[in-house]
């Protein structure tokens, strides 16, 4: 088993994770939280190509996360369902 | 017993809101049909979206409220929806929700519900359902979250008969309960004790639900808490506020704000855990959408396929547009000799058939013989945004965005620039960051507005008519480029900071309906063309006065009052291969509206856009056209951008920067492409 917690920013296309901690100042979590991206959410990577934002979803609904924003979020890579 | 139905004179409110791309803007042009108007509400410059219908007898009036994803205070868009329904407690508000991203979009529900509204959920887009093999128990639903649930397929008509009884009935019914989400034992305490302070002031507590009041203060909900600080014995309530969240966060690590959603979602989840059930792993829930996006958002497919989509807007704005530009104007040309006609058969010659005929008649048929081009152009922009389309382009331009230090949420109000940038600016309310917001909006007028077609649709096919297309393009291209570089100096040079936060949700593709897509283009095209209409009326007739002072002057000569301000003018564009009265004037009154630009010059060389044609071609070179061009793509937007800009930036200062740096970069470049252009001998 062993997971690692690791920046969102990192996964590949198609890994699942479930998201741990916001690094993050005050307004950061905000929008985010609004739309479904909270602690204990599972999401999974959908698109994540170097430079870019990255295209998420919590299983519903795709999400395009700005990449410095997803270096502040904090996620334990899980198994595919 | 009377035969005729009696109307009741008490009209009934109600609201409509929800997530964008619910659907929302569907099931509200479905009630309200043709009986809809849009304002604005009260002190923001949020748009205001109002209706009505009549049933069982009743004249009920919908308030579009708008789309959000939540309640706080966040934006103004956010506040507005939030007070409608707290101060102005609509008989009932119905919530559109899409049945295919249900989670997300009852986090706005259960903070209606919360507030003890009356509500009833629309479960739209429930024909989606199946293809995503989800199943939803409606009635389980309905029962776990206390309010009445329809399901509803907007696009289709289909449910709205049972909505809005539904919706009659619940608003008869009269209050209900809050609900009252669990937050859990360490918080719910801190909810009473706040909750019993907010019950120490009676009218409060009566006109809001003080629970709820507590939740907001708990989260730290700047508008509430402003609120609440003016009400006596409440001033010690932010003291309070701070000690609680230091107590909590300490015992969790995470901030209070962040700990309410994740708990609200905890809710949601068991909510939708014992009614939905799927069929699919995430893994098959690759749906058409994604296989779309695969090609779309690919790196290197992407931008070629938005260019080909850009050109293709544009091909269809000009080439579909083309047969009716052609009528229009030879309409106006019949209207005119005409009138003319009759009016001298009548009596009425000399200054008053003028004013007709060169100056009325004249000036707007220039203009509005553009109108097909421009309903067009928005045709294309709402059939682009209505798809999903837009969102894909926010993605892929974000990389760039970068570059300027804003992100793909700044592309969607530079896309709409395209077609006017009075909509496009106000489309940048959706931007958080103040900084971004900005940034936005002074490099907005780059892109240029479907106001200045007219001028280079004038110019490019009077001397490059074989290359019209790639010549206008080009400008276009221009002012992208240009509008890089300014985001790229403002940046530097004025503004440092943090790059802010890209979040923007990917709507599944949809085909839009032909009818919401025309009622959008027609939303845009006709304020477009009320804005047009008034003001140009009102400089055409003016430019007529001033072509005809000093009485007995010729008519539109160098001697005119209009004749002269532009040949005072006129030596500094000399540089720029255009430094003759005629344009120096039509430049002048550009400023008051672009369309204008080619009005003035027909009424100075006293002719139809027809004839203008010729006209342009013996007093100009085409490299002076293109600086010309060039000049009017870039300087001052118009009075009315100018006026929003003064609105979006409620400043000045701002106001005047846009003003004078566009005007020094017009005439930069203007003299630019022409001294090099005449270096290479292209004069």
């Amino acid at each position: 088993m062993g997971s690692r917690v690791l920046p969102l920013g990192f996964l590949q296309a198609g890994q699942d994770a479930v998201i741990k901690k916001f690094n993050h100042g005050r307004g950061f979590c905000r929008r985010l939280t609004e739309m479904g991206f909270v602690r204990g959410a599972r999401v999974r990577v959908v698109k994540n190509d170097i430079g870019g934002p990255l295209i998420v979803t919590t299983g519903d609904g795709r999400l395009a996360i700005g990449r410095g924003m997803a270096m502040r979020i904090l996620v334990e890579e899980v198994e595919q369902q | 017993m009377e035969t005729a139905q009696v109307i009741n004179n008490e009209e009934m409110v109600l609201a409509l809101a929800g997530n964008p791309n619910s659907g929302k803007t569907t099931v509200f042009n479905s009630l309200t049909g043709a009986h809809q108007h849009v304002g604005n509400w009260p002190g923001v410059t949020v748009e205001k979206k109002e209706g009505r219908f009549v049933a069982e007898g009743k004249v009920v009036r919908v308030i579009d409220l708008p789309g959000t994803y939540s309640l706080g205070a966040y934006s103004e868009d956010e506040a507005v929806a939030r007070n409608y329904v707290l101060f102005e407690k609509p008989d009932v508000v119905i919530n559109i929700v899409d049945a295919t991203n249900l989670e997300r979009n009852l986090y706005l529900t259960v903070q209606l519900l919360e507030m003890g509204v009356n509500v009833v959920l629309a479960l739209n887009m429930y024909d989606e359902l199946q293809t995503r093999q989800i199943k939803i128990d409606v009635t389980k639903l309905s029962e776990l979250l206390g309010v009445p649930v329809v399901s509803t397929v907007a696009t289709r008509n289909q449910g709205m008969k049972e909505l809005v009884g539904r919706a009659l009935q619940v608003a008869k019914a009269g209050n209900r309960e809050p609900l009252k989400i669990n937050y859990g034992k360490e918080i719910e305490p801190e909810l009473v004790a706040i909750e019993q302070d907010i019950l120490s002031v009676p009218e409060l507590a009566a006109r809001i639900d003080p629970r709820w009041l507590a939740v907001k203060v708990l989260e730290g909900d700047e508008g509430i808490l402003e609120e609440l600080e003016k009400y006596p014995g409440l001033e010690h309530l932010l003291d309070k506020r701070h000690e609680i969240v230091n107590r909590l966060e300490n015992l969790w690590g995470e901030d209070v704000e962040s700990l309410i959603t994740e708990l609200r979602y905890g809710f949601i989840g068991g909510v939708t855990k014992k009614s939905v059930k799927r069929s699919q792993t995430v893994e098959d829930r690759l749906s058409l959408s994604d296989k779309i996006d695969r090609v779309v958002t690919n790196r290197y497919l992407g931008i070629p396929i938005f260019l080909l989509a850009m050109w293709a807007a544009f091909q269809f704005t000009f080439k579909v547009g083309e047969p009716f530009v052609v009528g229009i104007e030879g309409f106006f040309e019949w209207f005119g000799a005409a009138t003319g006609t009759w009016m001298v058969n009548v009596g009425a010659y000399g200054l008053l058939n003028s004013l007709i005929v060169d100056g009325i008649i004249g000036g707007l048929g220039a203009v509005l013989v553009f109108i097909p081009n421009i309903f067009l152009l928005f045709f294309a922009i709402s059939l682009l945004e209505d798809s999903g389309y837009m969102a894909r382009a926010a993605y892929i331009m974000d990389r760039f965005m970068h570059c300027l230090g804003l992100h793909g949420k700044s592309f969607i109000p530079l896309m709409i620039g395209f077609g006017c940038n009075v909509p496009a600016i106000m489309a940048t309310r959706t931007l958080e960051n103040k900084r971004d917001r900005l940034i936005t909006i002074l490099i907005n007028p780059l892109m240029s507005c479907a106001a200045r077609l007219p001028v280079y649709v004038l110019f490019a096919g009077a001397f490059f008519s074989a290359h019209q297309g790639l010549v206008i393009f080009s400008l276009y291209l221009l002012g992208l480029v240009l509008a890089i570089l300014m985001g790229l100096v403002l940046k530097r040079f004025l503004f440092s900071g943090e790059t802010s936060h890209f979040v923007m949700e990917l709507p599944p593709y949809r085909i839009p309906t032909l009818k919401s897509t025309f009622i959008h283009m027609w939303e845009r095209g006709s304020s477009f063309i009320r804005k047009a209409g008034t003001i140009i009326f009102i400089v055409v007739v003016l430019i007529w006065l001033l072509s005809n002072l000093p009485v007995g002057v010729e008519y539109a000569s160098q001697e005119s009052v209009l004749g002269r301000i532009g040949s005072f003018v006129a030596p500094v564009f000399g540089p720029a291969g255009f430094g003759n009265w005629e344009a120096a004037t039509a430049l002048i009154f550009g400023i008051l509206a672009k369309e204008v630009v080619v009005g003035t010059l027909g009424v100075i060389y006293g002719a139809q856009e027809a004839g203008l044609t010729e006209v342009i071609s013996q007093f100009w070179t085409p490299l002076s056209a293109y600086a010309f061009m060039v000049m009017t793509l870039i300087y001052i937007p118009c009075v009315a951008v100018i006026a929003t800009i003064k609105r979006e930036t409620n400043s000045w200062g701002w106001t005047f920067f846009a003003v004078g740096y566009s005007l020094v970069l017009g005439w930069l470049m203007a003299v630019l492409v022409y001294q090099v252009g005449s270096l290479f001998g292209f004069s």
